[in-house]
């Protein structure tokens, strides 16, 4: 099957329409290329995961999204808008907001401060109580160091400030990494929460476990390409396949 | 006793110009990993502003202490723009050389056309005289620059440590990539940060016209001993800075009084000791 066809098949399938059109997304490190021809496509109100090995090109393909690799070639549509030349602050102004693997809290900022550091960019974000009410823990440590927290509340405190913002496109970035299996539950439910609420969602994960109770579709990505895709409903007829990809 | 109160009022004073002058260094050091040379240059310029203002416009001191920080800051943020901006990820010393440069072509501008030596700028009427404390006699225009120099340093504090923009700013300092994927224009806030960092400095500057006189070298004196501060402080830290500033003007000002040969050289003797002790300086975090 062509690459484009892997992007559009399982696509299709879905209900809500086209948000995010990604074609032949090349991108690069310096001299090293990375990506070799991204295709997939994200639609409205979706939990899309993009699975494959270390290295593979997953957190590549959000980073050049996000407008965060310096080269980058190809076709990237946000509700019908190239965004592959636009700069990372206007893409974020869009209404897509980036949760990186490392989690990006501040060390010179308090939880409070962390929390409210993304600038609101449209109408529509969670407010602060339905974001303790999803994160309970943050409540009480709003006045720590950002980086006193533990692992688990750092990763929830790294989703709860892009749930602020009001960007409905999230993209969370192996959100269950090096966390005790207590909290990837918690991350679970919440990611579903955000589903029912309208968010779509572009997840990277290497845990196909997790990933298999939240997405709606998967994507394969190997050496910088999209190599297959299909839909949670045909997960037990891909198990085989996928097994082989993932080298588990 | 009279001299001892008077040297440290000599040490608040220039602990004054050292703590705004090392603020603005540690605002751009914290911010854009600069290592500015160009300070002392653009303090000078603050003062000729400020005497430019004076006597081609006609326009006062009280004026002055807002234009000329102005002013200066959009060349500091031209600079910024046309020059400094493409130096981002490179070693430190292109930042330092490139800077150092800039303080040399300037400082030698000045010095083509207004010569070596200084040029007088009036102490403005409702800050002459001075005022009997029993104790010492005290200049008004001095008193003026410590407090005014106080309040300023700490309305920066409050603005990097206790506001959004400050949050902003922190943030930035330690992740620009992933604070401009939130949707701020991080290029932006770098070259307003420059700005206010060399704004800082030629506020400094129109304070020390009417004590220092205005000469085009006059911030190339001050610069290395400011450098030192900013190194005992610790890189990149605000409330260091400050604290610093004052402090070894202080202390410069009481070795003026009990061993006056040693007053040039102790800031360096106390910098190399912290060094040794902590290298990251008094309130420096390590990187």
């Amino acid at each position: 099957m062509p690459d484009t066809a892997i992007a559009e098949a399982p696509a299709k399938a879905a209900t809500g329409g086209n948000i995010l059109q990604v074609r032949n997304l090349e991108a690069w490190y310096g001299e090293s290329h990375i990506l070799h021809g991204i295709n997939f496509d994200v639609n409205a109100g979706e939990v899309v995961t993009l699975l494959g090995r270390n290295g593979a090109g997953k957190t590549t393909t959000l980073k050049s999204i996000m407008g965060i690799i310096g080269k980058r070639t190809g076709s990237v549509k946000f509700n019908n808008q190239d965004i592959i030349r636009s700069t990372s602050d206007k893409i974020a102004r869009m209404g897509i907001a980036f949760c990186p693997e490392e989690r990006g809290i501040f060390s010179s900022l308090d939880v409070r401060e962390n929390l409210m550091l993304p600038p609101v960019v449209r109408e529509g974000g969670l407010p602060l109580d339905q974001i303790f009410d999803l994160f309970p823990n943050l409540k009480e440590r709003l006045n720590s160091q950002g980086t006193k927290l533990s692992g688990g509340e750092q990763q929830m405190l790294a989703i709860a400030r892009i749930l602020r913002t009001g960007a409905s496109f999230l993209m969370l970035d192996e959100p269950t990494e090096g966390l005790a299996p207590v909290i990837i539950q918690q991350i679970g439910h919440t990611i579903a929460r955000l589903k029912k609420e309208g968010f779509t969602i572009l997840l990277v994960e290497q845990n196909f476990r997790f990933a298999s109770t939240v997405a709606d579709r998967y994507y394969i990505v190997e050496h910088g390409k999209v190599i297959d895709g299909f839909a949670n409903s045909e997960l037990s007829a891909n198990m085989d396949k996928l097994h082989t990809y993932l080298g588990v | 006793m009279q001299a001892l109160y008077a040297q440290l009022l000599v040490g608040l004073i220039n602990g004054s110009f050292y703590a705004l002058l090392s603020l603005g260094l540690a605002v751009i050091f914290g911010m854009l990993n600069i290592i500015n040379f160009a300070h002392g240059a653009v303090y000078m310029m603050g003062a000729f502003v400020a005497y430019f203002l004076l006597n081609l416009g006609g326009i006062n001191y009280w004026w002055a202490l807002l234009l000329a920080p102005i002013i200066v800051g959009i060349f500091g943020m031209i600079l910024e723009r046309t020059m400094l901006q493409w130096l981002t990820g490179l070693d430190h010393l292109y930042g330092l050389l490139l800077t150092f440069g800039i303080a040399l072509i300037v400082q030698g501008v000045f010095q083509n056309y207004f010569g070596s030596s200084g040029l007088p700028y009036a102490i403005p009427d409702q800050l002459k005289g001075g005022m009997n404390l029993g104790f010492m006699f005290l200049p008004v225009y001095r008193g003026w620059v410590v407090v005014f120099s106080l309040v300023v340093c700490l309305a920066t504090w409050f603005l990097i440590e206790k506001t959004q923009l400050g949050a902003y700013l922190r943030a930035a300092t330690e992740n620009p990539t992933l604070v401009r994927a939130f949707g701020i224009n991080v290029p932006r806030m770098i070259t307003l940060t420059y700005g206010l960092g060399v704004g800082l400095a030629a506020l400094a500057g129109v304070l020390s016209a009417p004590i220092n006189q205005v000469r085009p070298l006059m911030g190339a004196d001050l610069i290395i001993v400011v450098f030192a501060v900013v190194v005992i402080g610790g890189m990149g830290s605000i409330m260091g800075s400050i604290i610093t500033g004052f402090a070894l003007g202080v202390i410069e000002g009481l070795t003026k009084y009990f061993y006056p040969e040693a007053s040039n050289t102790v800031v360096f003797v106390l910098m190399v000791l912290v060094l040794l002790v902590k290298p990251t300086g008094l309130t420096g975090r390590a990187a």
